[in-house]
């Protein structure tokens, strides 16, 4: 569509992300047509520790990244050369982990004399949703993963605002914790979504809605609420039923997200709802916010299951904006760990 | 020698939040350059809502949410705040986080499950344990290694704090 008149060569972005736990690179075209998407999951190092862990993702980051770039300009069909821009994961996440990908994509903007572009994480959660389709502003995007909870507000192609937040643990830590309390396996959060599928029976836990009209979110109440009905069914010597406490905690996450979201595209009166993240694969969640939104006749997008856990696709497709703006990040850029998502869409990073 | 004799411990009972926050805010305000903090208890004990009600009296504004996915989360208020939660890692791990710069830096470290990394803390620290007793109360065991962390817990019992 219009980006046609602004640019009449394809524009190629080669992206890196190694945010946490996964080295990926991918090639994308133009802002949403993947050319190649390649993910090195370190799922199976990471089950022996029970969860992420930072130091052996650095170690395994470096062991990956040259590999992982070779492959996919190889797999994408392009050359080296025809690329327009390196993109990478500035922030937020873990430094360690960040500043390999930051190396990395700077060496390549420099051998290669291509701009580099400093993409926030969070902004390619959400623009994995123009991986498969235009996104229609206004909308209003529920952002759910390990590290965050957000609900953001865009008025326009990349202007963020971010209306609500976790006030405590983000709703895939509050998984993990609970998975690990019932003694699910790694990774936990999949773990209860199935367990909750599966189970008829349902222990009924409290909702934290916090003040009327608030769209901030609250999970660690309900973390502590698992613990107590643990703990008293163990004292009183009862049977536990993982799958109905782990059914009773998916229905207060899901409840709360789902009602906070739509109340939030009612109020800002928003064309379409957007799903994104690690915990947008959650299949309880998907299927309650697809029944609502159809029933409020409300246009929600969410990615594949692929483009919802990291990838570096994702980080190609929120770097275009930067592209289309031709706002590019100099060489002298630091990962930021706390890296503002409002201050990357506006330009404003110090 | 300082290893040699038993620290003394002292027991704070908070019958509610609210008394929770009172230890918080007492020790926030007599926090200075360099404070370390251990904080640890089980999921749930209420480690995350301390190092709220702390980073409120250390006049940190806005949100302050769970570090666990990032490790560090710096925030300023009247010094430089930064709260930890190594809850994922192990020794080894931490050890090549370089962690000593925020120890022996200009602001106020908060570690939650420090216990893990209880060997790269700094030898003069104040450690908190967490207990729930009930649905809202907990005992929170306090020890002071060190100066002045040996200091703060005297003060603390001079002012009838210590209610055991």
């Amino acid at each position: 569509m219009s980006e046609h008149k602004i640019e009449e060569q394809p524009c190629y972005i080669l992206a890196i992300e190694t945010s946490c736990d996964e080295t990926a690179v991918a090639i994308v075209k133009d802002g949403h047509v993947v050319m190649s998407n390649l993910i090195a999951s370190q799922i199976e190092t990471h089950k022996a520790f029970g969860g992420v862990v930072p130091e052996v993702a650095s170690r395994k980051h470096v062991e990956n990244i040259t590999l992982m770039l070779d492959e996919a300009v190889t797999a994408s069909g392009i050359k080296m050369t025809d690329l327009s821009a390196i993109a990478v994961t500035q922030g937020p996440g873990l430094v360690g982990a960040l500043l390999v990908g930051v190396v990395a994509a700077k060496s390549l903007s420099v051998a290669l004399a291509k701009p580099l572009i400093g993409t926030h994480h969070i902004a390619g959660h959400i623009y994995a949703n123009r991986l498969v389709g235009e996104i229609h502003y206004p909308c209003m995007v529920l952002v759910v993963s390990g590290g965050h909870t957000e609900l953001v507000y865009m008025k326009q192609e990349g202007q963020f605002e971010v209306i609500g937040r976790t006030r405590d643990d983000a709703v895939g830590e509050a998984y993990d914790k609970v998975a690990r309390s019932l003694g699910f396996p790694y990774p936990g959060g999949p773990h209860v979504d199935k367990m909750a599928l599966e189970s008829e029976e349902s222990i009924v836990l409290p909702r934290a809605w916090l003040e009327p009209g608030s769209y901030d979110f609250s999970f660690s109440g309900l973390k502590s609420a698992v613990l107590n009905v643990i703990n008293q069914r163990k004292m009183r010597g009862d049977d536990m039923n993982p799958a109905a406490i782990a059914r009773g905690f998916q229905e207060s996450v899901v409840e709360v997200l789902v009602t906070k979201a739509i109340r939030a595209v009612k109020a800002y009166d928003v064309k379409q709802l957007l799903l994104c993240g690690g915990v947008a694969a959650n299949r309880g969640l998907r299927a309650e916010l697809s029944r609502q939104c159809d029933k409020e006749g409300i246009d929600l997008s969410i990615p594949p299951f692929e483009y919802c856990t990291d990838n570096a696709a994702m980080i190609g497709a929120a770097a275009y904006l930067k592209w289309r703006e031709q706002y590019f990040t100099s060489l002298d850029m630091k990962a930021d760990p706390q890296l503002s998502l409002e201050a990357w869409g506006s330009n404003s990073i110090d | 020698m300082e290893m040699s004799h038993d620290k003394e411990q002292y027991i704070y009972t908070s019958n509610h939040l609210q008394d929770t926050e009172a230890l918080a805010a007492w020790l926030a305000d007599v926090a200075i350059p360099g404070t370390v903090i251990g904080l640890d208890g089980d999921l749930g004990a209420g480690k995350t809502a301390f190092s709220q009600l702390f980073a409120k009296h250390l006049g940190v504004k806005g949100i302050v949410n769970s570090p666990t996915f990032t490790i560090i989360k710096e925030y300023e208020g009247r010094l430089p705040f930064y709260h930890m939660d190594v809850y994922r890692l192990s020794m080894d791990e931490a050890d090549e986080l370089g962690l000593d710069e925020y120890f022996y830096g200009e602001g106020v470290c908060l570690v939650e499950w420090s216990q893990i990394i209880s060997e790269l803390l700094p030898e003069p620290h104040l450690h908190l344990f967490m207990e729930t007793t009930g649905i809202d109360e907990r005992k929170i065991t306090i020890r002071g290694f060190g100066s002045p962390y040996e200091d703060w817990c005297c003060n603390l019992n001079k002012n009838g704090v210590f209610k055991s």
